[in-house]
């Protein structure tokens, strides 16, 4: 019980995002969030970072709430990767990933040799360390992302946050980053959109319905042909591969049985 | 070892730079006084050196020219580091505080305590001109956040910002300002060093020396803003307290210039990316850079501004903007070359 929601309540001016979500994230696990758009989870990933506070409710780092940590202490054992963070300003690849180390720097600590080699660490880590001295406008999409998983990285944290990581990457980057991101061993919370990535990478998944938190477990036990219709307005049908992985094959819309589905919705 | 000397290298070198500015700056003038009488008079005043000089060059040197020089270095570094410091809190190119209306609510407060007398004698020049300052720029997040989250809305609602505070300005000084205080306003607002004395040094040395010294402080938070706001929060960034202190140290240096020099335009806006193109993005070496190329330029464009028109001063605030709108058109279009 690492990091935990308790009945966090978020709204943006009048229009309620978050009703009440409760979730324990557990040492070590992959926790996946799906939920269709505008359900809450850029909102539920922003408060689990300590972002932002909820109105009402607490989160919980370790026991303790997070509003009541330094915005530094959370940022040493808590790193989050935004959706699409852009600049416009001219860095290098190495110096995005430098940025990681700003938790532990201050004017009695600076920049030493050990966060060189972290940094360097990072950067093989993720695979980027031949494009360290490329300007941040001459990298892909793809590239961008992983700098900013070395980012997060290089704050050597216990858990990694990631709002929709894999936006806008093709697919080949989608499935080595979410590889990537799980070969680290550590705890992970992302925030997911594609249903067989959830089922592929996840240990457990949460799943947001208009802020509600409607389901809670494994990908087998929470993935069901009535909660994927009824939540995201799809038919599907769903394989099980051995013990615990399922994968999901998507029928579209018009095809024999959604017609007459959607008249009832 | 080696990143220690180069640095140490490289601020003696800003050092020398900086002082070489000075030096040129009290030499250079309707009269031309050599270079050695100047240092002989620094070595008179400073150390009771004891040169035998003609006490009309060693007055023009001491009293005028060198007390100008050291304020307009002050100005230049202290517009340059809060342009460098609002256009990395702000994520916006075009952020600096006269387009932000900073200048413009400065000199209002300025004015509504000299002419109106507000604040009944609690207030100085330079409070009320900070007092100004800080409520234009309340105004405009206020306004640009009504206006939505584009890029442009911080920018039209600065723009508006000044209109409004310049015309509040001229309403102060049309209404309650006699004839010779309106001609004397009127020109301070277009920028001028021309009253500059040794008294104006101990406001504008102390005001600069502080932002640079907070600015430099925060010189790894601006960093962190690489990213924006929640990018900085994640990274341990404690935003909102960052963000009062670092506006609030731009608007005391932008303040305590105006209060000393009326507004100047182009330096908060084009120096920060002349020193981001020549020493990188990193703050902790951006921030010392812009304010020496700022304290630099000023110092020139003041020279300039004094020998350009036989006889006349042009007031500084016309130089740094012939220079500098040309300069800016120059880096938007490098800009869009690399984007």
């Amino acid at each position: 019980m690492m990091l935990s929601a308790r009945h966090v309540s978020w709204s943006a001016g009048a229009v309620p995002i978050l009703r009440e979500v409760s979730v324990d994230v557990r040492r070590g696990e992959f926790l996946g969030v799906i939920g269709p758009n505008g359900s809450g989870k850029t909102s539920l990933m922003a408060l689990l970072a300590g972002i932002r506070s909820p109105k009402t409710g607490e989160i919980l780092l370790d026991g303790v709430p997070i509003a009541r940590l330094s915005r530094r202490e959370v940022a040493r054992r808590l790193a989050f990767v935004e959706q699409q963070a852009e600049t416009t300003e001219r860095i290098t690849a190495r110096q995005a990933v430098e940025l990681g180390r700003t938790p532990y720097l201050g004017a009695l600590s600076p920049w030493s040799a050990a966060d060189d080699a972290i940094v360097d660490a990072a950067l093989e880590n993720v695979g980027m360390r031949h494009l360290a001295d490329r300007g941040w406008h001459a990298l892909s999409g793809g590239e961008r992302q992983r700098l900013h998983i070395a980012r997060a990285l290089a704050q050597e944290p216990e858990i990694l946050l990631l709002d929709e990581p894999t936006n806008h990457l093709d697919i080949a980057h989608q499935l080595g980053l979410l590889d990537l991101v799980r070969r680290q061993g550590l705890t992970v919370v992302a925030a997911l959109h594609d249903l067989n990535h959830a089922a592929m990478f996840c240990d457990r998944i949460a799943i947001l319905e208009k802020g509600r938190l409607i389901a809670l477990g494994t990908p087998r036990e929470v993935l069901t042909v009535e909660r994927i219709r009824e939540v995201f307005r799809v038919d599907v049908a769903i394989d099980h591969h051995g013990a615990g992985e399922c994968s999901i094959r998507y029928h579209a819309p018009g095809k024999a049985g959604a017609a007459t589905r959607l008249k009832v919705v | 070892m080696s990143r220690s000397f180069s640095s140490i290298g490289r601020a003696g070198a800003a050092l020398l730079l900086l002082v070489a500015a000075l030096w040129m700056g009290a030499a250079v003038g309707e009269t031309s006084i050599p270079l050695e009488v100047v240092a002989r008079t620094v070595a008179n005043r400073l150390w009771g050196a004891g040169y035998p000089l003609d006490p009309i060059d060693e007055g023009i040197v001491w009293n005028y020219r060198l007390s100008r020089a050291v304020v307009a270095a002050c100005c230049g570094a202290a517009l340059a580091l809060s342009g460098a410091v609002l256009q990395a809190l702000l994520r916006n190119p075009l952020a600096d505080p006269y387009i932000l209306g900073i200048s413009a609510g400065a000199s209002t407060g300025a004015v509504g305590v000299a002419i109106l007398g507000l604040g009944s004698g609690l207030l100085t020049l330079p409070a009320g001109a900070f007092l100004g300052a800080v409520l234009a720029f309340a105004l405009v997040s206020l306004l640009a956040a009504k206006a939505g989250r584009g890029r442009s809305a911080i920018i039209l609602a600065g723009v508006a910002g000044s209109q409004l505070f310049n015309a509040l300005t001229s309403f102060i000084v049309t209404k309650a300002a006699n004839a010779e205080q309106a001609r004397g306003i009127m020109f301070w607002l277009l920028g001028n060093l021309s009253g500059i004395r040794w008294p104006d040094v101990s406001l504008a040395l102390p005001a600069a020396v502080l932002g640079l010294g907070v600015c430099l402080w925060h010189a790894r938070a601006l960093d962190a803003f690489t990213f924006g706001a929640d990018s900085a929060a994640s990274l341990g960034i404690p935003v909102r307290r960052t963000y009062v202190v670092l506006v609030g140290a731009s608007a005391m240096m932008t303040a305590a210039m105006v209060s000393i020099v009326g507004s100047i335009g182009f330096v908060g806006l084009v120096i920060p990316h002349a020193a981001r193109m020549l020493v990188g993005v990193r703050h902790g070496v951006l921030l010392p850079a812009a304010a020496l190329i700022g304290a630099v330029f000023m110092i020139v464009a003041d020279v300039l501004s004094r020998i350009l028109i036989a006889g006349q001063v042009l007031p500084i605030g016309v130089i740094t903007a012939l220079i500098g709108a040309p300069a800016f058109a120059f880096l938007l279009g490098q800009r869009r070359a690399q984007a």
